[in-house]
């Protein structure tokens, strides 16, 4: 049997900070905890919108409408924007570090992702909380049910 | 014993006439393609999302703009695609409570490529469920 000698990991490019917030720990913290809520997020999302009743063919303004005019489900899919592209988001930090060599393409790479984030949680956020289940002057068969009591 | 950790290292490796590397615990393994899939999976999931809000963002536009760009959602290829899609879901959700089990629990090192094979009959088993139930709305409306 021939030895294996494990080299030693790659030092570090800058010296190690001991002081301050460790915001790596904190990411990788993140990965785990948001991801355990994000099963049950997505999971449910999934299962109320592809598996019950006529599933996907059954989506329209009238059942996102329907939907989303109820708070429990405004605050489910704003739960699940936010934990889900700040996830994504740093996950394709992990995924730039490790392919993109160059200082430049890192920076560069990286911050399109976080402009992605944020402009797509702020976008997100505004029209769940700001859009009309009941648009006035709109045809009543695209709307939901709930309109026509108003 | 570091000593006894190296030499496991060594016994996965034969003598062979194969030009392709020897491979090792972790190259070319249930831990080496857990990660691969983990983040092909993982890029893959995060471009839908982008689409996906965007898509959504339309209910504040108009029920008609809506309509027709979730209407593309309905078409048989695209309801292919959302097979894949969930696919992918599914892999990155339970691979990542594997990596949480690898993490924090005590036989998680020890046990991960057992649990790898049951991520992958978990899976299954989820698309079994989930697949045909999918195709037969998009296929029957």
């Amino acid at each position: 049997m021939t030895a294996t000698t494990i080299e030693a990991p790659r030092s570090p490019s800058r010296p190690v900070k001991r002081r301050g917030v460790n915001w790596e720990k904190w990411g990788w913290i993140y990965m785990r905890a948001s991801g355990i809520v994000l099963i049950v997020l997505i999971f449910g999302h999934l299962f109320f919108n592809l598996m019950l009743g006529d599933g996907i063919s059954a989506i329209d303004f009238g059942f996102v409408g329907g939907k989303l005019a109820d708070p429990f489900w405004q605050w489910w899919d704003v739960a699940m924007l936010w934990l889900a592209l700040i996830h994504g988001g740093n996950g394709m930090r992990t995924l730039i570090n490790d392919y993109a060599t160059l200082p430049m393409t890192r920076g560069v790479l990286k911050s399109a992702v976080l402009a992605a984030v944020v402009v797509l949680i702020v976008l997100g956020t505004l029209v769940v909380f700001t859009f009309d289940p009941c648009p006035p002057g709109q045809p009543a068969d695209l709307l939901p049910a709930l309109c026509a009591a108003r | 014993m570091p000593q006894q950790t190296a030499g496991t290292l060594t016994a996965a490796k034969k003598s062979t006439t194969s030009p392709r590397p020897a491979g090792t615990l972790y190259r070319g393994r249930e831990g080496m393609w857990s990660w691969v899939l983990h983040r092909i999976t993982g890029v893959a999931i995060f471009f839908f999302l982008l689409v996906h809000i965007l898509d959504t963002a339309l209910i504040r536009v108009s029920p008609e703009a809506y309509n027709v760009v979730i209407g593309t959602y309905q078409t048989p290829l695209m309801g292919l695609g959302e097979v894949a899609l969930v696919g992918a879901i599914v892999f990155h959700a339970y691979n990542g409570i594997r990596i949480i089990l690898i993490d924090f629990w005590a036989g998680g090192v020890k046990y991960q490529k057992l649990m790898f094979y049951i991520v992958i009959a978990l899976w299954v088993i989820t698309m079994l469920g989930f697949t045909p139930r999918h195709l037969i709305n998009v296929f029957s409306h």
